[in-house]
Formats: structure tokens, sequence, C-alpha cells
């Protein structure tokens, strides 16, 4: 009988070099090799030390469950974890969660090492054969066929084609409605990834405690992780981490020395005092690795590296544009304030990025 | 005699090697850490400075000049002040062994007597941070919770948020702060050595930089409480884990289960 | 006649004489028990420890579906926020999401509630590691092909799901470790081209980090992916039934027959066990080896990051295709197309990247047909020497995929090496490109060599080790003939060759068949056939003559 598995037509075979004619040329099948008997199918001694064995282990399960009551029941956990003084409790916690966990191990291990080792030494080993069938038999085939076709003709799909294409029709429109309801996720509004709690005026914070900077207290080499001051007063309800998320700065003093400042940014800075946005321009993770010497800034996600005596150049890694650079000044008390918002949107790209730069620029032109 | 050589090769023995090592480097650490709070805000004398001088100019004046002015191959330590001497020679990283990307930790050269004069004398040279006092150090007064925070938002990214460390560009590294001593956590705020950014007591006031040393002794006093934390470095680190040694008991188990007994 | 008075006055039904017997009898005249039992009872599964690792994956998502119960009973999936009151002393008082503020209280003051934290997270990633060690098993062995290409479909779907699974899972806590990881994936969606920043804003509820994300990743995390995955699985089974399992090569198997153990008893038993073993490893890793230690990281909030931000091993490829794309180098990777739309390519990139990878998986089947052309029902495996071609490319996917794990690694690798991070990034961009290759051409070959030994071992035996002295002062190693069962083991494959370009019905060679030409060369160029029982023969002619010098010298050469 032709094997039409293949799908080719008889007698081609794809590659394959075809032997199987030349019996000279193939090894036949010598089939199942004899059963070779293990020490327990011939040694009942060994068979009843398998069989000890598998109680043992079944024993062992009990005792696990056993011990995890015993870590559950006898090790308290009293007073505070990661506490400066005592460290007593947290050595508890690591201590039951230990028995705990060992408790369980124990019980599930000797239940399935018992019952693999049963199986392994005490059950059956002869290999067994069974026959495969094909998926479909061509018989099987010809009928399932025949059946479609009959339910086909019935339905009269096929000789009414107003119905079948109105049908078409509105199975596709059918579930828009719930497409359309996903538009609600969220509002569809880019224009506040343009702009930030950063105002002229706004004074520079520390993070986390929130108390304002004096230009004098940013010595050379230090650095400061700076918010504006405005955000403390936003509660969480009122977009607090969202404002947070793109308001984010980093504040350093650099010599003057080996500063370099395109035109137009002369006054952006203060005696040295430079303040860039924390946002990665790549994915947005927080930049804050800062290396006084090198004047580097560090991306721990991705490593792209800014030269922040080049207005944070990208000097490494996959990021592609410089961090934006945040105006400052100084107000009549000596803090450091913000001339302006960023003059551009902060964080990753987004394909309306260019149209929102370019209105941003004339809006500041004017 | 033979007994002992025996039990030595006992698979305990091991275990117990390694208590009594533990217990030992911890009874050692207790006393270092008792002798450093010993020692107050500095007061240096005359002689201490003259002392100092004379260390400086045979051991750091290659790089740092004669008057500790500063050369090609070492900064000016005019105004660095007493701190940064006394972190940077107790740690061992200066006198450094050989130019690099960074100095390197390494046992102290000086004892403490001649760190302190070495101090006193570069502390001459101009004002600049000084040695913190006990005060400042004492843990049993800090906060541990504003630690965290402050600790979080100022260091973690360099140093990891457990401090175990973490790479900076081109071959430098910020170090793991475990076991790092009091005195030198709150001295490398204050002074800012090699690349790690200062901060000064307008940024990080006293009391915070006590807090932050608080939470760090807090995670160095206390026991991973889920059991062996794998260098607290994070996914990586559990993952290589699950790929190796837990693939391999799985592996292991696999193989026994269907292979045939004898 | 009524059919109750035929049950009725059918005196002839079978009595069940034992208490079981008459429960299972019930069961069986309402249910129809006998003939799932008459199919699966006896039904035979091969035996082989690299099979096991699709149980393994199964039994880790059943471990999975426990333990994330129990979890959901404390956790709290609102980013509301609270102020810390737990006995976690650095974070007692510190504002924080319900999220975190429950993640920390399972962990601290549930009781086993750190246990079930870290069975559940060690199980995600052993789940991942069994997936992904069950699919190298399936390429490698060509378990892929003609009946099954459907099944690796939808084991492909089962990888999709796990990572979709595992990553959603990963940022529930609302710790900054994963609050910057969904920061990384809003800088992903933002990327693509026109829609990116509205996909953004729909998936946060606004702008990033909004207040709906913890709440859509958890219905995502415990109710859509693990009701896709369990009919995914389902259908996986499925077809697994309808197939039977694949074998290897061997005496007495055949494309028409299975061999192996029957469910009742042997595997049943083997399989039920190896679901207690994988429960108890986990249970003893979580026991005693700690992980995501959250409490470390604080609660979310978008201006602190640490060093070592990496996500969990599975998506650690993606974390890497990011990190060794450069972003200006030779030029600009971000372009502005005529001052209207911004193209970040340094992330679209990367996207292509992985994506390439995704497809090439999912079409793997068809691809390798196209090639070989062969369409044949394979239930016999190959072993991954005798198809060296496919074993190599195998190596250089996972080479690609590898780099790009290790890539994400870069900076704990200079850390612990002491190598400069950048250094590391130069040096896995040049493997991204090259490695792949190196890997495939040194595969090949080994698979080749190895081949070339099988047939040493099949025509001259395996090598005893005794060395001994010919008359005339030659020295031989006395080989051991195989037997013939494990000769046969060693001689049943199937003996591919190059096919040519064909010209089609036109009389014409089209440019992709050229194409398909030019890679079945790069296929079966250099082959190794099987050894022919002639072979053999002329084989055993040449050791006659040596053994027969050795017999008739038997006396004179004593003992070497």
């Amino acid at each position: 009988m032709a094997d039409h598995r293949d799908g080719l037509p008889q007698g081609k075979k794809g590659n394959l070099l075809d032997r199987s004619a030349d019996e000279q040329a193939v090894f036949q099948d010598p089939g199942l090799p004899p059963h070779r008997p293990r020490t327990t199918d011939v040694d009942s001694g060994a068979a009843k030390r398998a069989e000890r064995q598998v109680a043992l282990l079944f024993a062992i399960s009990i005792i696990g469950s056993i011990l995890f009551f015993v870590g559950y029941f006898g090790v308290r956990v009293d007073g505070d974890i990661y506490s400066v003084t005592d460290s007593a409790p947290t050595a508890a916690l690591r201590l039951q969660n230990l028995l705990l966990g060992g408790g369980i191990a124990l019980g599930m291990l000797g239940i399935g090492v018992g019952v693999v080792h049963w199986a392994r030494t005490l059950m059956p080993d002869h290999e067994l054969v069974e026959e495969r069938h094909d998926v479909v038999t061509e018989d099987q085939r010809a009928e399932a066929e025949q059946i479609v076709g009959t339910i086909l003709d019935e339905s009269g799909i096929k000789r009414r084609p107003l119905i079948r294409n109105t049908l078409i029709g509105a199975a596709v429109l059918a579930p828009l409605p719930f497409v359309g309801l996903l538009k609600d996720l969220g509002p569809l509004n880019l224009t506040p990834l343009r702009h930030t709690l950063w105002d002229q005026g706004v004074r520079l914070v520390r993070d986390p405690s929130g108390t304002p900077i004096k230009a004098s207290d940013v010595t050379l080499g230090s650095t400061f992780h700076v918010l504006p001051e405005n955000l403390m007063d936003l509660g969480h309800e009122e977009g607090y981490l969202d404002q947070k998320a793109k308001a984010v700065v980093l504040l350093m003093r650099l010599d003057p020395d080996i500063v370099t400042v395109t035109p137009g940014r002369e006054d952006w800075n203060v005696d040295g005092i430079f303040a860039y946005s924390k946002v990665c321009t790549h994915v947005g993770c927080p930049i804050a690795l800062y290396e006084q010497h090198t004047h580097h800034l560090l991306c721990p996600c991705h490593q792209s590296t800014f030269d922040l005596a080049n207005e944070c150049e990208v000097v490494f890694g996959p990021a592609s544009r410089p961090l934006p650079q945040l105006p400052i000044q100084v107000d009549d008390e000596g803090y450091l304030v913000a001339r302006s918002d960023f003059t551009e949107p902060v964080g990753p790209t987004y394909s309306q990025r260019v149209i929102a730069v370019n209105e941003m620029e004339e809006e500041n032109g004017n | 005699m033979k007994a002992l050589s025996q039990k030595r090769r006992h698979p305990l023995a091991l275990l117990a090697l390694l208590v009594c090592a533990l217990l030992l480097t911890g009874g050692l650490y207790a006393v270092a850490t008792t002798t450093n709070q010993a020692k107050a805000a500095e007061n240096y004398t005359a002689s201490d400075v003259d002392e100092g001088s004379k260390l400086f100019i045979s051991n750091c004046s290659t790089c740092h000049g004669m008057n500790g002015e500063g050369s090609d191959s070492g900064p000016s330590l005019v105004g660095v002040g007493a701190a940064s001497v006394d972190f940077q020679v107790s740690t061992g990283r200066m006198p450094m062994q050989m130019q690099g990307p960074q100095a390197q930790v390494k046992p102290a050269q000086f004892n403490e007597e001649q760190t302190r004069q070495l101090a006193a004398y570069v502390a001459s040279l101009g004002a600049g941070p000084e040695v913190p006092d006990e005060e400042s150090l004492d843990v049993s007064q800090g906060d541990a919770a504003n630690g965290a925070k402050v600790f979080l938002a100022n260091c973690a990214m360099c140093h990891n948020a457990a401090g175990a460390g973490g790479a900076l560009t081109r071959g430098k590294y910020a170090p793991s702060l475990m076991g790092v001593d009091e005195k030198q956590i709150y001295e490398a705020m204050q002074t800012g050595p090699q690349n790690m950014p200062v901060f000064n007591d307008a940024n990080i006031t006293p009391d915070e930089k006590r807090d932050v040393i608080t939470y760090l002794k807090t995670m160095e006093n206390n026991t991973d409480p889920g059991g062996f934390g794998l260098g607290s470095l994070g996914p990586v680190s559990e993952g290589l884990f699950i790929w190796t040694i837990g693939l391999l008991i799985i592996i292991g188990f696999a193989v026994w289960l269907t292979s045939r007994s004898a | 006649m009524s059919a109750s008075t035929t049950t009725q006055g059918n005196t002839a039904e079978y009595q069940a004489d034992t208490n079981v017997g008459k429960i299972a009898n019930f069961v069986d005249t309402r249910v129809g028990l006998s003939p799932i039992i008459k199919e699966f009872g006896r039904k035979i599964f091969p035996d082989h420890w690299s099979f096991m690792f699709g149980e393994v994956a199964l039994y880790c998502f059943i471990i999975l579906l426990l333990s994330g119960t129990f979890l959901a009973f404390w956790f709290d999936p609102t980013m509301v926020t609270t102020e810390y009151t737990g006995s976690y002393v650095p974070m007692q008082g510190v504002e924080m999401s319900a999220a975190y503020a429950s993640s920390l209280n399972i962990s601290f003051d549930i009781r086993g509630g750190l246990f079930l934290r870290q069975l559940h997270h060690w199980a995600a990633l052993l789940f991942s590691v069994a997936i992904m060690v069950h699919m190298a098993r399936i390429f490698f062995t060509g378990a892929f092909r003609r009946p099954r290409e459907l099944n690796w479909v939808v084991g492909c779907l089962l990888f999709v799901m796990a990572l979709v699974a595992g990553f959603s899972g990963y940022s529930l806590p609302d710790d900054v470790l994963s609050g910057n990881g969904l920061r990384i994936v809003d800088g992903l969606a933002r990327s693509v081209p026109l829609v990116g920043a509205y996909i953004s804003m729909l998936i946060f509820g606004g702008e990033f980090p909004g207040h709906g994300i913890i709440g859509r990743l958890y219905i995502v995390h415990v109710f859509i992916v693990p009701m896709i995955i369990l009919a995914l699985v389902v259908v996986h089974l499925f077809m697994v039934v309808v197939h039977k399992h694949t074998q290897f090569p061997g005496p007495g198997r055949t494309e028409n027959n299975v061999v192996g153990f029957p469910v009742g008893p042997v595997y049943a038993a083997k399989a039920g066990g190896f679901f207690f073993i994988v429960f108890g490893v986990l249970a003893a890793i979580a026991a005693t080896v700690q992980i995501n230690a959250i409490w470390n990281y604080g609660p979310y909030d978008p201006s602190p990051v640490q060093a070592g931000s990496q996500p969990d091993w599975y998506m650690l490829w993606t974390d890497g295709a990011l990190r060794i794309m450069p972003g200006n180098w030779p030029f600009t990777w971000e372009w502005d197309l005529f001052g209207l739309v911004t193209l970040p390519m340094a992330i679209l990139l990367p996207i292509v990247a992985l994506t390439v990878f995704i497809i090439g998986m999912f079409t793997w089947p068809w691809i390798e047909r196209w090639v070989t052309k062969d369409n044949r029902v394979h239930n016999i495996l190959d072993r991954p020497r005798n198809a060296p071609a496919r074993t190599g490319l195998g190596v250089a996917a996972m080479v690609y995929y590898g780099v790009l794990m290790i890539a994400a690694t870069g900076d704990l690798i200079a850390t612990h090496f002491h190598l400069a991070v950048n250094d590391v990034i130069y040096l896995l961009r040049f493997l991204f490109f090259f490695g792949p290759i190196i890997a495939f051409i040194i595969t090949r070959r080994v698979c080749l060599a190895l081949q070339r030994k099988d047939r040493e071992i099949v025509l001259h035996g395996r090598e005893t080790g005794r060395v001994q002295q010919l008359p005339h002062g030659e020295f031989i190693e006395v080989h051991e003939p195989l037997d013939e069962y494990r000769r046969y083991k060693l001689v049943a494959f199937e003996d591919n060759q190059v096919l040519p370009a064909q010209q089609d019905a036109k009389g014409k060679v089209t440019g992709s068949e050229k194409l398909r030409g030019r890679l079945s060369r790069l296929f079966f160029e250099d082959r190794v056939a099987p050894v022919t029982p002639a072979e053999l023969d002329a084989a055993h002619h040449e050791h006659a003559h040596d053994v027969h010098e050795l017999e008739s010298a038997g006396s004179s050469s004593s003992g070497h």
C-alpha cells in the first residue's frame, strides 16, 4: 500500500537517499534486546530491602511534615525585623523559614523519591510496545469531508451569498465596540509630556528631605538629588509620582575651566553649578551615578554615559541625546531656583517629540 | 595526636573550623570597633604635625609634592582635611601601589598613631573636614528608616540597594559597603574619595550621615531572613543559581528516574 | 419495552464485589470511565531523562498556581498610599503603596509568607528554565517535524506567555527595582512609531507611573495569563496524546511503534513521584536561598535607582539587546524624519533583533521543511550529531540569545572579573554578529567528528584498552565488536544529502529555489553516511586477518 503520509508523489523522498530497496544497504532492525533482570527481580532479599527503603522514605516524609509544624509553632519571631540592636528576631525568621521550607521539602521529597524508588525496583521493567496509528485515516477524512459538505449544503450558506456577506460584515463589526472601550484606559493627550513642575522661581529642594539649597552649599565635587519645591505640596492622589517622575534633577558644581557652554545657555548655570534632568533619554531610568573626577554621569540600567563637561553629550551606551539642562539662578535669599521649565520634553523619545521641540522653541522665542 | 589528625578528616571538622574562624573574626571585629570608638574628635599637638610631616615626606611626597601641593601624578592635599587622610590611609588605599582606574583597598601600611600624625600634618596645610567624633558614629542613636531613605536616594545607585557595590565607567567601581568601619563610611561621605561625589554637611547633615551608617549596620548585623543571600546581587545571581545548581539537581533526579535499576 | 425495565430485568449486568468496585461501577455506568482507562491505563511512554523537562515545566506551573493562590490571600494589588507599620524596622513610618506594604507583610508578618514568596519566585524561575531546556531538547532532536509542527507552535506560545507571566509578577510588589523595569517598559512603548506615546498612556492610565498599573498587571498575572497558559497546556498535552511520544532510534524502535513503559503502574508512579520531587527540590531551595529581597529596594519612587538593576533571568536578553546597541555610533541613531516624526532607532533596532529570534523560533519547522523538502512523518528522533547543520544552527541561536542575556549582566561581569564595563560591551557587540557564525561552524564540525567516531566504533568495535603484539612485532589495541543492538543504535539514522535547486513546472529555476538549493548544500554537503552491512563485512575481513595472525601465534608470543 502506498505510504501517502509523506505528502510526496510515490518514490520521491525529498532529499533522502532512498536505499530501502537494497537489502544489503541498510541494517535490519534486530528487535528489542532481551530483558535483563534486576537484582530485585532475582533476589527476594534485595526486593525485601527495597521495600523497606521505600517505607523508610515515606516515613521521612511524615517526619518532614511534622518538622513543618515544629517550625510553625516552635519558633517565635518576637520583635522587629532588621533591628539595629537586636538581631535575634531576624535570625529566628531565617530559622523558621528553614524549618517550614525544609519540612515541606522533606515531606514532598520523601513521597517522590519513595514512589520512584518503588517503581524502579519493584514494579515490572519490561519494555512494552504499542503500535502507532495514523492521525487520521483516509476513510475518516472522506467521511468528515462529506459531513462538512452536508452541513454547508443544509445551511444554504453557499447558495445565499446575501446572508453570507452580511453575516461576515456583522461578525467583523461586532467585536469593535470592545476595542473602542479600551480607549479610556488612559487619556490620549500628549501635552503633559512637554511640561514639568519646574517654572520660573521654583526653588530646588533636596530629595528626600525637601529643604531648599543655597548656592554656597554646593561645593566642588558634591552632588544633590533635587526636586521642585512645589512638588512637596502635591498629594499622592494628585499625581505626586507622575510629576516626580519627570521633574527629578541632579545638581553639581563643575570646575568652570573644563566646561563648554553653548551660546544661549551662558546664564543657565550659577557659577559652575549645573542642573540636569535625571531621566535618561534612552528609556527613562534615573541617571544618578556621578563620577566627580571624570565628570561623567552613568545610567545603571543600560550604562549610557554622559559628559557633564560637554553639556551631557553621550560618550558611551545606547542613549542618543544629551540630558536636558534645567536653567537655574539664585533668588534674593541666596537659594537656587529654576529660571524656567525644561526647554524640551524630558525622558525617552516618542514619535511626536520633534514636533514638540519645535513648538516649544517657538514659544520660548516669543 | 593521632586521634586529632583522624578527626581532622571528619566532615564536621570543616564546619567546626569555620565556626571557630567566624567567632575569631567576630571577636577581632568587636575589639576593632571599640578601639575606633575610643578615638574621639582630634586635638593634634605640634609634635603630631611634626611627625606627620616626616612620614609625609618619606611616603607621600613623590606624588603629592613636598608640601602637599600636588603634582601630575597626585592631587593637591591642601584643604582635603584630616578625614580624607584618615579614610585613604586607614583603608590602605593610600599610599597607592600603582596608578590605575582607582586606588584599591589593601592592608593599611601605617598604624593608628602614624595615620593620626599624617592626618594632623595634612590638616595643618589647610582647613578641611575633620575626623568624625564618637557621637556622630553611634548607631544606637541613629534612625534606620530615615537612613534607608537617604541611602536609597543618594547611595544605592552606585553601591547597590544592599550595599553590595557596583560598576562605574571604564574599570572603576563602587566598592561593597558591608564590613566597612563606621568612621570610614562617614569620612567617605564627607570627603568623596576617588570618583565618589562629596556629600558635605549641607547636603547630608551629620545626623543623616549617622542614619545612613545605622541603616548599613542594620543590614550588616542581621542575617538574610530568607536564607543564603547570593551576594545580594539581585536577579542575575538568582538566575545563575537556578541555571546551575537548580537545573543540575533536577537533571540528576531525571537521570536517576529514567535509568534502569541494577 | 422501556430502558428502565431492560436494566431492571437484565440479570446479567456486572455486579461489583468490593466497595471500591461498586463506586467505580457507579461512576462508570454514569459517565463512562472504562474507555478512558482503556485509552490511558496502559499507554506507553518512552523513557529518557531529556523527556522530563516538559513535565518539570508543568509541575512548576501547578506549584505556581498553588503558591500564588496563597499569596493572593494577603496581597493587596492597589497603589493607594499607606504608612508602613509592620515589623521591618528600616521601612517603619515610610509612605508606600498598599501593594509594597502588603508584600512586606507577607515577607515579615505572615508566618510562612516569606517561604511562600520564595517558593513562588523560585518556581517561576525554574518554570522558564524548564520550558527553555524542553524547547532545546525538542529542537535538537528534531521532534518538531511532522506531525508535531503545531505542537511546536503551541510550545512557543507557552514560552512567550511564561515571559509575560513572569514579568507581570515581578512588577507586582511595586518596589524600586521592578518599578524601574516598568519605567523601561514605558520607554519601549513610547518608541513605537506614531502611536507609541499613546500606547504608554493606555498602559499606565496616563503618564508614567500613574495609579493603575499594579491593578492592571495583577489581573493579567493572576487571571488572563494563567488562563491562557492553562488552555495552551491542555492543547499541548492533547496533541501529545494524539501523536504519542517520540523516541530515540534503537533496536525495536520504528516509526510505527512506541517502546517504553505503561502508564499504569510504572509511568504513573515515576511521573507522579517526579511532581513531588520537583516540589521538594523547589521547597528546599526556597527554604535555604533568598530570592528577590524586596525590602532592600524600598517602595517605588521615580528618583532612586540601584547599581545592578536587572530583570529576572528570562527577561535579561531583552535588557541586553538594549544595552549593546550604540546610541550615536558611528552616527546618531535618533532620526527626525522631515521634522514630523522622531524615530529612536537605538530602541527600535534591538526590538527588531528580539523579534527576529521569536519569529525564527515559531517558523523553524516550516523553514527546515522548505530546505529539506522532507514532509514525512517522523516519530523517531534524530540524535543531535546526526543532524549537524540543525544542531549547529541551534547552538548559533543559543549563542545569539546568550550574548544578549550576558550583555544585560555587563556591569556585574565587569566588577566580578575586574574588567571595564565598556570593554565587556565592545566584546559583546562583536560576538553578537560573529558569535553565532563561529558557533555554527564549530558545532557542525564537532557533530561530524562525533558521527565519524560512531562509524569507527561500528566498523572496528569498541576500544578495550588491551594492547597485544602481533607475531611480526606490531602492537595493536584489541577492539571488541558491538553486539547487534548497540550497533543498530549507531547505524539507524537517515542518510540525507544535498537536494540541488530544481526546475519548476515551467522548467525555470526560481530565485527562492536557488536559495533553497544553496541552503540544502549548507545543510548536507558535508555528511557522514551510516555504515552499511557491506562495509561492516569488509571491515570484519580485515580484523579477521589480524585476529587470525594473533591466534596462530598464540603460544609463541606470550604475555605482553
